[in-house]
């Protein structure tokens, strides 16, 4: 039986005014992909960073309702402590630039103050890196530059060093709108490995990825969360009008 | 007035036919009319080229020209006193003894404690503006503030230090027990520091905003703090454009005159400590300029002037070599 992990209890986040996503409940179990979809401007993004409470670092941001993570709610929490739980990837690759591979894999352990001995720093890099499957690309270049990589290897690497902190979830916003095709599917195909240790939420614009990816798909539409089911239900047989009517194409 | 336009209308047959592409006398006078336009374009396109070429060229002849000068006119005094001028520690123009130690470590000496005294406020400056408190009224008035302290003529600071700097200076002396004179290195510092502050502080504010927001949210979402992501994020990402910040703020200090002559007690002999009293080589030229009356003394006060020019250009060498370095790696 899968047992939630994340859960929205009527979440609601605003710009200022400006009412962005609005009375999310939804239950995410663990070790699953979700996909959050929808057409832009319909609050996945917002929702997404109000999971591990990144939205409020934008002035003039609220939210009210709940995030639970294990049943705790993250809003009561610092949210220093809800961001090492929830790692986060970002649109475009964002590695350090003034940062070495190695450092960067690392530099949530550097940036949080934590020293380790080397040999533990060896091993966290090596197992981060080769659960995104980037080690045997890099391992004889890791004291180069992380933007040295191309497009895809440093959006591995994003993903490896939220990994490396050793999180319960990970964020993904829109992670493959920025890459080619190859390194869109060495991603994809990352998803599935990845869910074994952890639970993934991937925000995509993209249906055909949402479809291949994930195990359940919620779908976003003027910030209301319309329809959430297992993927293959959704994408076959979808209860909401609204639903229907993205995936066949007719608005976008 | 009939000619005129015959005479127009031929030369403009000759344009058509030297663009060689309508290469008639019979093209229609829509097509002419666009071909003349298109040499006027092109015309004013040269003449811009060459006035942006003259004006830059104008720039490199005028400070070539001030070396010049400086160099010619200090040439009497380079040939009567050599190079112990250099490190010569009295300044006798009575005696006809010309040594500019004594400024030389007194405009380095105050500089460099002014820049150690601002740094920490232009930084903390460059922080708030840049990074936390990047709008809002209370940001914009400090923003502004801070630009005016600029804008204030350098003897309203050489007054402000005179009636109500240098009494606190004195009295402080007095407390810790060393000559209590209140004019001095010390006094003469702490004015420039304040006056150096927004050169620092608001290029910092610049490349501070500069920082990708890409990058500080990479840091948030590993779980730094706002304090970690500026010393890990943002002092790394922009430590070149806050270093040529503070070069300008010494740049400003080593060459600023007014203030400091009037707050620095204009003696000729090597200062004991930072309390005492000193003289920077542009205060000695700004205070005995008029006073020179011998060819050597105005002289050996011009090759000051030499010598302060070229500190300030070695100075901002060292400085690009910094940058360049900073920005390379």
């Amino acid at each position: 039986m899968e047992s939630t992990i994340v859960k929205a209890v009527d979440y609601n986040a605003y710009f200022g005014d400006n009412h962005v996503v609005k009375n999310v409940n939804i239950d995410i179990p663990r070790n699953h992909v979700i996909a959050v979809m929808g057409p832009s401007g319909c609050g996945k993004t917002t929702f997404l960073r109000g999971v591990n409470r990144m939205h409020e670092l934008i002035p003039n941001a609220t939210a009210k309702g709940q995030i639970l993570l294990n049943n705790e709610d993250v809003m009561q929490m610092h949210p220093i402590f809800v961001r090492l739980k929830i790692g986060m990837v970002f649109q475009r690759p964002n590695p350090f630039p003034n940062l070495s591979i190695y450092d960067n894999v690392i530099a949530g352990y550097k940036l949080n103050g934590v020293r380790l001995p080397k040999a533990e720093k060896d091993k966290i890099v090596e197992e981060s890196l080769t659960r995104v499957a980037l080690w045997k690309e890099v391992k004889d270049s890791l004291m180069k530059k992380g933007t040295f990589l191309s497009g895809g290897q440093q959006q591995r690497l994003c993903i490896a060093r939220a990994v490396a902190m050793q999180p319960e979830v990970l964020l993904f916003d829109e992670p493959t709108s920025a890459l080619d095709p190859i390194s869109t599917s060495t991603v994809e195909e990352l998803f599935h490995e990845l869910k074994k240790n952890y639970t993934l939420i991937i925000v995509t614009h993209n249906m055909q990825q949402a479809a291949r990816v994930s195990d359940k798909t919620a779908f976003f539409y003027m910030g209301e969360l319309v329809e959430y089911d297992e993927t293959k239900k959704m994408f076959t047989n979808p209860k909401d009008n609204r639903t229907q009517n993205y995936i066949t194409g007719r608005f976008s | 007035m009939i000619e005129s336009t015959t005479i127009e209308n031929n030369s403009l047959t000759l344009s058509d036919v030297s663009l060689g592409v309508i290469g008639s006398v019979k093209t229609p006078a829509k097509v002419r009319q666009r071909v003349k336009r298109l040499y006027r374009q092109i015309r004013t396109e040269n003449v811009f080229k060459r006035a942006l070429v003259l004006m830059g060229l104008i720039m490199i002849v005028l400070v070539i020209g001030i070396l010049l000068t400086l160099i010619v006119e200090s040439l009497p005094s380079i040939k009567a006193l050599g190079a112990k001028y250099l490190w010569g520690r009295t300044w006798d123009p009575v005696q006809d003894i010309y040594g500019a130690y004594p400024f030389l470590l007194g405009t380095l000496l105050t500089s460099f404690l002014a820049l150690a005294i601002s740094v920490p406020f232009s930084i903390a400056i460059a922080i708030f503006l840049g990074e936390y408190f990047p709008k809002g009224w209370i940001p914009d008035f400090l923003k502004n503030t801070v630009e005016l302290i600029a804008a204030v003529p350098s003897v309203i600071y050489g007054f402000w230090g005179l009636a109500v700097l240098v009494p606190i200076v004195r009295s402080f002396e007095t407390k810790i027990g060393v000559d209590p004179y209140g004019v001095g290195i010390f006094s003469s510092s702490l004015i420039l520091a304040v006056m150096i502050i927004p050169y620092a502080a608001s290029l910092g504010r610049s490349v501070i905003q500069m920082v990708p927001s890409a990058l500080k949210e990479a840091a948030y979402s590993l779980g730094a703090t706002r304090w970690e992501v500026i010393k890990h994020v943002i002092i790394p990402y922009t430590k070149s454009g806050l270093f040529a910040g503070i070069l300008l703020s010494l740049g400003r200090a080593l060459g600023e005159t007014m203030a400091v002559t009037m707050v620095i007690g204009n003696t000729s002999i090597i200062p004991k400590s930072i309390f005492a009293p000193g003289n920077t080589m542009a205060s000695v030229i700004a205070n005995e300029f008029t006073e020179a009356d011998k060819p050597v003394y105005l002289s050996a006060l011009i090759e000051l002037g030499l010598v302060l020019f070229l500190v300030t250009v070695v100075i901002n060498m060292i400085g690009r070599r910094v940058i360049s370095r900073f920005t390379n790696e």
